[in-house]
């Protein structure tokens, strides 16, 4: 993986400290072409991998990107599925099944997956969660995805249902299918392991919350550093900054010492938050460390 | 081990289903709902028992609570069975339609001592909780004015096929929405005397309403506003806001933070400047041990079951203080009616003239109306 990945909270009025905030950026980034300008500050600052939801809007950056095969040679998505507010909104005006349904394509033998059986097979079930994928997929055709993220609502909400092998699923259609690896966001790391390692998903890509004042780590932030020591995975570290709480050196420095962290995720509007955070990262990273 | 077992597995059943079985000290033994095809989903991916039938769930299991998500009509029956089995209950908002349903269980709850809560879990934000604590050590002197809004994109077109549609079901942005707001004003504030001027509008709605508007009347003069609409598409995600105006300055509140204006020193020994001041949530959030949308959802489940631990009957969002929140409901309901009887103070154009001052007067047909008081 590479050490630094670009995050797209910032486009999708999403930022955790601050609903103000979010929504200046939402009306900030009304417009693709200004989405567009930021992911290419990124892309020139050396960033070559664009970690984003499933939002219908990243499909115009899909879009963009395929007519300029060119100017992005190099660059990789690594989609996180599914963009969870476009269900649960479904869930509360449809109920569960009919948001299952419109979220799948109209066609009869998949319908009848969902339609009427009193008891459901195993095997149903894995195709279901297979078209669902498949769906969310759509609009990365043609482009470079090496790494496929199950969205944190959905992986913790499988965590704490105890639907473990849902997980083994994901992973199985993600490798297959599409030639990925699969990755998980989780606010719950540690518990996310013990259940990877009960289904067989080894050394498995994780993606969550790490910095140094413990926010949105559960079990703590000890817990997570321990875990880190102790277990085998990949850690990649989002919302490093705490959302701002954390001054950006003193965040970085605290991440790039968790020797473990394989990549950095994170997300900024303009070219010059970026070249910085970028650099700062790189410095950290690759400067001979003297203590 | 609390063995608890939870009646209902739509949205908001799921999620707690995810939290509470993952709760150290619970043994979450048994799920009931209606759904053939998500019980069946239930039975071979987890080792939960499934029952379709709630009654026949509470015969079977030797339990010691229950969690009640199913749509809100269903909410009296199966929390008043619960608790005549001894059993402790915690129920989604809104808590009964019926008001007076709702105190009697209120009062079956307190008489058996058993913990009772209701899943207003805007009690829980850190932000919200902090803003009580600056409420209560009255950093804004008298308050005058509390504002709360819900906004959000639930209902974005005509046709509504849930629960959630239906009046006589608990739908509606009235009791989806608004009570969430109401429920804070009460937990801030108090329960207000009486509420006027209640508009409960249809934009895409056939059987309820998709805005909300009244106000708030306490008998210290302070006064309040709601608005809630579930129409909104211009936010991601439900947002609510809470506005507090006082002789000393004014709070604004959501979530995540805090931003509050002082008009003096008067205030710096709590740490609070002249000017003004921000709290935020990385601050104000006690962590959980699980987390799922928010640390308030596992906040408000974990104090359920210490409360069960402790033996604390009373709850940070006890069944009493819920049926004050469906007491508000129940008043808005009947203003809006009374309103649409009434006829309204015209503005005919005859009638209104400049006044010396500059300002438009206009004669009204009769007395100021007050709302019906919900007390």
């Amino acid at each position: 993986m590479e050490r630094v990945l670009f995050g797209d909270n910032q486009f999708f009025g999403i930022n955790h400290m601050s609903e103000e905030k979010a929504l200046a950026q939402a009306m900030k980034f009304q417009n693709i072409d200004a989405i567009i300008k930021v992911i290419d500050a990124a892309y020139d600052a050396g960033i070559k991998v664009f970690m984003c939801t499933t939002h219908e809007r990243i499909g115009e950056v899909c879009d963009h990107v395929r007519a300029n095969p060119a100017r992005y040679a190099e660059l990789q998505f690594y989609p996180c599925m599914p963009y969870a507010h476009k269900y649960a909104n479904a869930v509360t005006e449809k109920g569960i099944m009919e948001a299952l349904k419109s979220a799948l394509p109209n066609e009869g033998a998949i319908m009848a997956l969902l339609g009427g059986a009193v008891s459901v097979a195993r095997k149903d079930i894995d195709k279901l969660t297979e078209l669902l994928i498949d769906a969310e997929m759509k609009m990365f055709h043609g482009l470079k995805t090496p790494v496929i993220f199950l969205q944190n609502v959905v992986t913790d909400l499988i965590l704490g249902l105890g639907m473990n092998e849902l997980f083994a699923t994901f992973a199985r259609h993600v490798e297959e299918r599409y030639q990925a690896e699969p990755g998980f966001i989780t606010m719950n790391t540690p518990l996310l392991l013990d259940a990877l390692e009960k289904v067989n998903v080894d050394n498995p890509i994780v993606c969550s919350n790490i910095n140094k004042i413990g926010f949105r780590m559960c079990g703590g932030i000890e817990a997570y550093e321990r875990t880190m020591a102790t277990r085998r995975f990949r850690p990649i570290a989002m919302s490093i900054l705490a959302s701002g709480a954390i001054p950006a050196e003193e965040a970085i420095d605290y991440v790039c010492k968790q020797s473990k962290i394989e990549s950095i995720v994170f997300g900024a509007s303009s070219a010059e938050n970026i070249q910085r955070t970028k650099h700062l990262i790189d410095r950290q990273t690759y400067a001979p460390r003297l203590s | 081990m609390i063995r608890v077992a939870l009646l209902g597995i739509g949205k908001m059943g799921l999620s707690h289903c995810a939290i509470v079985n993952t709760h150290p000290d619970v043994n979450l033994v048994a799920v009931c709902d209606t759904s053939d095809y998500l019980l069946s989903v239930f039975a071979k991916y987890t080792g939960i028992n499934i029952y379709r039938d709630y009654r026949k769930l509470l015969e079977t299991e030797a339990l010691d609570a229950v969690i009640v998500a199913t749509p809100s009509r269903y909410h009296a029956e199966m929390v008043g069975s619960a608790l005549r089995k001894g059993l402790h209950v915690f129920c989604e908002k809104p808590f009964c339609l019926d008001v007076d349903e709702g105190l009697e269980l209120a009062k079956l709850a307190e008489e058996r001592s058993l913990v009772n809560q209701v899943g207003y879990h805007y009690r829980f934000v850190g932000a919200f909780l902090e803003l009580k604590r600056l409420l209560d050590a009255r950093v804004l002197g008298k308050m005058h004015h509390i504002r709360a809004e819900a906004f959000g994109p639930v209902v974005l077109k005509p046709k509504g096929a849930t629960w959630r549609s239906k009046r006589q079901e608990g739908g509606g942005c009235l009791y989806d929405y608004a009570s969430h707001a109401i429920d804070l004003v009460n937990y801030l504030v108090g329960r207000p005397q009486s509420v006027g001027g209640t508009l409960l509008n249809r934009l895409y709605s056939g059987d309820v309403e998709d805005e909300v508007y009244t106000n708030l009347f306490y008998a210290d003069g302070l006064t309040g506003q709601i608005a809630a609409n579930w129409s909104d598409e211009s936010q991601r995600k439900m947002s609510t806001k809470v506005s507090v105006w006082g002789a000393n300055g004014k709070i604004i509140s959501d979530r995540q933070e805090l931003q509050i204006f002082i008009r003096d020193s008067s205030q710096a020994s709590k740490g609070l400047n002249k000017g003004w001041n921000t709290r935020y949530t990385t601050a104000l959030t006690q962590p959980v041990w699980f987390y799922l949308r928010g640390e308030e959802y596992s906040a408000q489940i974990d104090h359920f079951i210490q409360s069960i631990k402790s033996g604390r009957a009373e709850t940070a969002s006890s069944f009493r203080s819920a049926v004050d929140t469906d007491l508000v409901v129940s008043a808005m309901v009947k203003d809006a009616e009374i309103k649409k009887t009434n006829t309204e103070p015209s503005l005919p154009g005859a009638a209104i003239e400049p006044a010396p001052s500059g300002r438009w007067k206009f004669r009204r047909n009769g007395a100021a109306q007050h709302g019906p008081a919900t007390a």
